[in-house]
């Protein structure tokens, strides 16, 4: 645990001292949202109606920007190979890498979302149920993708890869999203939903640091 | 079992013994299964002689699924005994399963017109087909993205284990959403609900697939590691 822990602070500390870094993929979330209202146009009864599904894939795009960093950066400097001759165990460094990368963009994600809601006009039902979304799911894709991120380590044109291998596999989390935002506009219940993304979530937990380990271990190897 | 069959030299040469059976064996199945489909089956009282699009499209859907289940289960394999041939079979399987799934969905979108009146819908199983593809494709991608192949091989295979999650999802797609595919007719408790007279054609064309597939993967197979052996022998050559 405390590995765990000061894996996290290390990553995090490298990602402020950073600057401007962390902060890139909640421009790009906000800036590519923008997009939309010029190409659809400002029309006040289409923009709430499409508001929560194009917030959520933005959301998606976004959390892909930063993730090919994620271990690429310890794998070129050799720090990497240290972490895998360290007590820390491999499952141990993903889940405190997906954790690190969830704190610097999934958390920033979640703060801008209600932003970019005012933006599209979403009425006041829906705010609570994205922030809670999005709660939900931005861990998910944090974990999933640090599967996609060690798989890719070392590989010729990784980002265009990345994205390949995780836009797939991060369409469920889209589908409930996005259907809870929808459903909470249309006054229905939504704790199927949350219950779904939490479901996910578990599962994501459980399972992807096992998959990233065993990645980590082809690359390092 | 599993270690009779991992000398690669042993597997050429049982593979060259199987493979003109194979090849004639797919070439006779697929005669009878295009004969049964085309002339002897009956057009359906509804869809007409659109139906005869399912004797192509229910057989690459299984193949499709089947060829993913096979890398997912060659992936394991690999991963567990450090097998070079489940790498080499699932690194020949991938592009076929990529081709039917081609296969499924254009051949599906082409009786959808006709008679659901649409080329596409967004729904479980049409989706989730779709995702199957990109699957596909992300493996192929991954496969070739090092340029250690050994690297892509295990890296891929990693990603087949994950992916296998979105098979069932196709099978039970059309039981847990209310969709406008229709749900399986073949694999259920009871009879199967459809008539003899189209199930002949459709089992005949699905084992000529399944026989396509062997074919076609030990052909691949054994391309694979005489390539390997003609670059091995460049290199002690260029020494």
């Amino acid at each position: 645990m405390i590995g765990f822990s000061i894996l996290v602070r290390r990553d995090l500390r490298l990602a402020f001292r950073g600057g401007t870094d962390a902060m890139m993929g909640v421009i790009f979330f906000v800036l590519a949202a923008i997009l939309f209202p010029f190409g659809v146009g400002p029309d006040a009864a289409v923009l709430p109606r499409i508001g929560g599904g194009i917030i959520w894939v933005v959301a998606l795009l976004a959390a892909l920007l930063s993730l090919e960093r994620m271990f690429a950066a310890d794998h070129e400097d050799g720090s990497l190979d240290l972490l895998y001759l360290s007590p820390v165990s491999l499952g141990q460094l993903a889940l405190a890498k997906a954790f690190a990368h969830w704190l610097t963009s999934g958390v920033l994600l979640l703060i801008a979302s209600p932003v970019l809601a005012l933006l599209y006009n979403l009425p006041s039902a829906a705010f609570l149920p994205l922030v809670a979304t999005m709660a939900l799911g931005t861990p998910t894709l944090s974990l999933v993708g640090a599967i996609g991120a060690a798989l890719t380590l070392g590989a010729r044109r990784g980002g265009v890869l990345l994205a390949l291998l995780l836009l797939p596999l991060y369409i469920p989390v889209l589908i409930f999203g996005a259907g809870a935002i929808d459903g909470a506009i249309a006054g229905r219940d939504i704790t199927p939903q949350l219950m779904v993304l939490g479901g996910f979530l578990l599962a994501a937990l459980a399972l992807a640091p096992w998959a990233t380990a065993a990645a980590l271990r082809q690359a390092i190897e | 079992m599993l270690h009779r069959f991992a000398n690669p030299a042993r597997f050429s040469r049982i593979a060259a013994r199987v493979l003109p059976w194979s090849a004639t064996l797919t070439g006779l199945l697929f005669i009878a299964g295009i004969y049964f489909a085309l002339f002897v089956s009956p057009a359906d009282y509804q869809q007409g002689d659109t139906v005869r699009i399912m004797y192509v499209h229910v057989p690459s859907a299984w193949m499709a699924m089947a060829c993913y289940t096979f890398i997912a289960a060659m992936s394991a394999i690999s991963l567990i005994w450090k097998h070079l041939l489940a790498d080499i079979a699932a690194r020949a399987a991938a592009p076929l399963g990529a081709g039917f799934t081609v296969i499924v969905l254009t051949t599906g979108s082409l009786w959808g017109k006709p008679t659901w009146g649409t080329w596409w819908v967004w729904d479980a199983r049409l989706t989730s087909v779709l995702v199957l593809f990109f699957l596909y494709l992300g493996h192929i991608a991954l496969t070739h993205a090092f340029d250690n192949p050994q690297r892509g091989a295990r890296a891929a295979a990693v990603l087949a284990l994950v992916g296998f999650v979105n098979i069932p999802i196709i099978k039970f797609s059309v039981d847990w959403w209310n969709t406008l595919h229709q749900p399986a007719s073949l694999t259920r408790l009871d009879r199967p609900a459809i008539d003899p007279a189209m199930l002949t054609p459709l089992l005949l064309m699905g084992l000529a697939f399944m026989a396509y597939f062997v074919t076609m993967l030990l052909i691949r197979m054994r391309a694979d590691l005489n390539a390997a052996r003609a670059r091995a022998l460049q290199l002690s050559a260029a020494e």
